[in-house]
């Protein structure tokens, strides 16, 4: 019942999609390399029996395993994070309009860059994505602190959506603010800081992968098995405890794996908006809201936009736009047509 | 199952919801709590479905204390039907019924037979079998009522929390789900412990009531006992006339139109 086979199926043809579209991404861009060549060279590297005889095919190698192929990847992991970081703040704050961005990850990530880049750290390889880390991390937990209150001293709910909202949305104001004061402390850097808001995966690299990778998995699993309590979450508080969900633990569980997604995409690739929105949105419109189904079919859409996207501003436009202006260029007015006819209905 | 509650206090910061209130539910009986607004009966049932831990005192399920038992062995004993009905996504009303049986579905294992059984038998009693692929955000408010009550009712605890249940169902619906309750009683021994708002109906359908007011309890016995023009007039400060009808077959209650 839960799983039918038009489900599965579903969701293998996503899975095909995807892989169509990385390799068709594979082949596009500066230097156009065949399919044949592609398949050619993916099946030599995975049973070890590539040779590279021509300067060309050293060319081609270089660019798919070095260049591309680090960055699609990073892509379709970040598109995949940010989706699921979706479904799990929509299912949390009892709210389809709520995004990974809600409790204002994104500004502590942007804050925490704009002082790495303020204070001349991105030099050294790691430190813009970690200062950005923890700015998101701190503000995280910064949120928590502010809406939740003990029980006994007031509060009935430790954390409700409200609190949440609210609290998030304080504290990237706040932040927000502290951003605009840096760019304006930055003079010639802000620039610099400018780009890094608008988010990138230009010169994505391997690391960058398997870091997102790493936090994507666990954040699935995390996400997946606790699928049914997220169900009766959404339906509200009461409902979801009288129905055997320790609704406490497990919301402040996954906030934090939500949370963490968002905030480690955002370390890598600057702020992206709108993924994490419009992809559970337009996959609720085929799987229902059953976040069992909802969590995987989302990932993989998500994986698959992005990635387009991506492709888009790199091989496709005679100019490279930043990723994160690209998809809200486009996924504003996507939403804005699900949501009229959402509400035509 | 009997539910024991000893001398339980509540209070949100400062203000004190409940106080040192102490009461016996016994099993088998559809016990009627009426009070005024804010005078703490969404807090009790609060308290004794576990959904918030009273400041002092004890809740006892039979024997066992509802502190030390894990929120699914209550969801297994104990099933709420809340105020507060609004549903954010659509799911189908199926869907959300079979919810009731998540607390006996183990993690990643499909619903049995008997779940699903379990599932068409309450929406069949219920009267939404109809609605069943509907989307929950698209019914009306005593639909909405409805699933969520058959929602509790193939949840089969042994003791039933009704909030205000009836709240948005017309008359029709109201009378089908207090007999279907009713029944229900009869033939399982079930508790059901129903916040109302209507005294009418609660003199027509409730075996006990309890009284509450500013967060104490100010009487509470068999309704034939409790049901007087005293204690409405002590509890809600309106004068009334209370006399057996021959028709409802029960107490009524009249109010004057000035």
């Amino acid at each position: 019942m839960i799983f039918t086979n038009y489900f599965n199926s579903m969701l293998a043809l996503f899975s095909l999609f995807l892989c169509g579209m990385i390799m068709v991404s594979l082949s596009m861009g500066y230097i156009s390399i065949p399919m044949e060549e592609l398949f050619r060279m993916i099946a030599g590297k995975v049973f070890g029996t590539m040779d590279i005889d021509t300067p060309s095919k050293e060319i081609f190698a270089a660019v798919i395993f070095d260049v591309r192929l680090p960055r699609i990847l990073t892509c379709a992991a970040v598109g995949a994070a940010l989706s699921i970081s979706g479904v799990l703040f929509q299912g949390i704050l009892l709210n389809p309009l709520a995004d990974p961005y809600t409790l204002g990850v994104s500004a502590g990530a942007a804050f925490g860059a704009c002082i790495a880049i303020l204070l001349n750290l991105g030099a050294a390889f790691v430190s813009i994505p970690a200062f950005a880390f923890t700015g998101a991390c701190a503000t995280l937990f910064f949120v928590i602190f502010l809406s939740y209150s003990s029980p006994g001293k007031g509060s009935v709910s430790g954390l409700s959506s409200n609190n949440l909202i609210l609290s998030g949305i304080i504290v990237a104001a706040i932040l927000s603010a502290g951003i605009s004061f840096l760019k304006f402390l930055a003079n010639e850097q802000v620039s610099v800081i400018i780009f890094w808001l608008m988010g990138s995966f230009a010169s994505k690299t391997w690391m960058n992968f398997w870091v997102i990778l790493g936090f994507l998995v666990l954040g699935f699993l995390i996400a997946i098995y606790f699928a049914r309590d997220l169900n009766l979450i959404s339906l509200g508080d009461k409902a979801a405890s009288s129905l055997g969900v320790d609704t406490k633990k497990i919301t402040l569980l996954l906030l934090i794996t939500g949370s963490m997604l968002a905030a480690i995409c955002v370390s890598v690739s600057g702020i992206i908006g709108f993924v994490g929105l419009l992809v559970p949105h337009m996959v609720r419109f085929v799987t229902g809201p059953d976040n069992r189904k909802l969590l995987p079919a989302s990932m993989i859409v998500g994986a698959f936009l992005l990635l387009l996207a991506d492709t888009i501003t790199r091989a496709v436009l005679p100019h490279e736009i930043p990723i994160g202006i690209l998809t809200a260029l486009i996924g504003g007015p996507v939403f804005c047509w699900i949501f009229k006819r959402s509400r035509l209905r | 199952m009997e539910i024991n509650i000893q001398n339980i206090w509540f209070s949100h910061g400062e203000t004190p919801i409940i106080k040192d209130l102490s009461h016996r539910f016994s099993p088998g009986k559809f016990h009627g709590i009426l009070g005024p607004n804010g005078s703490g009966k969404t807090t009790l049932l609060d308290l004794i479905s576990g959904f918030m831990p009273p400041n002092k005192g004890e809740i006892l399920l039979d024997a066992a204390k509802l502190s030390i038992l894990s929120k699914n062995q209550i969801a297994q004993t104990l099933s709420l039907v809340s105020q507060d009905y609004y549903i954010n996504f659509p799911f189908s009303v199926e869907e959300v019924v079979m919810m009731g049986r998540h607390p006996f579905i183990k993690r990643f294992s499909h619903p049995s037979q008997s779940d699903v059984d379990g599932v068409t038998q309450a929406m069949d009693i219920t009267g939404i079998s109809h609605l069943k692929k509907r989307r929950v955000t698209q019914l009306s408010g005593g639909e909405k009522q409805r699933c969520i009550l058959a929602r509790a009712l193939c949840q089969d605890t042994p003791v039933l929390l009704l909030d205000e249940a009836f709240s948005n169902m017309d008359i029709n619906h109201t009378l089908a789900m207090l007999g279907l309750i009713k029944k229900m009683i009869q033939r399982t021994k079930k508790t059901i412990i129903c916040v109302l708002h209507d005294l009418n109906l609660a003199a027509a359908w409730a075996d006990e009531i309890v009284f509450l007011k500013n967060g104490e309890i100010t009487a509470s016995g068999s309704t034939q006992d409790t049901m007087t023009r005293e204690n409405i007039e002590q509890v809600f400060q309106v004068e009334s006339k209370v006399e057996f009808n021959d028709y409802v077959q029960a107490k009524q209650v009249y109010f004057k139109t000035i």
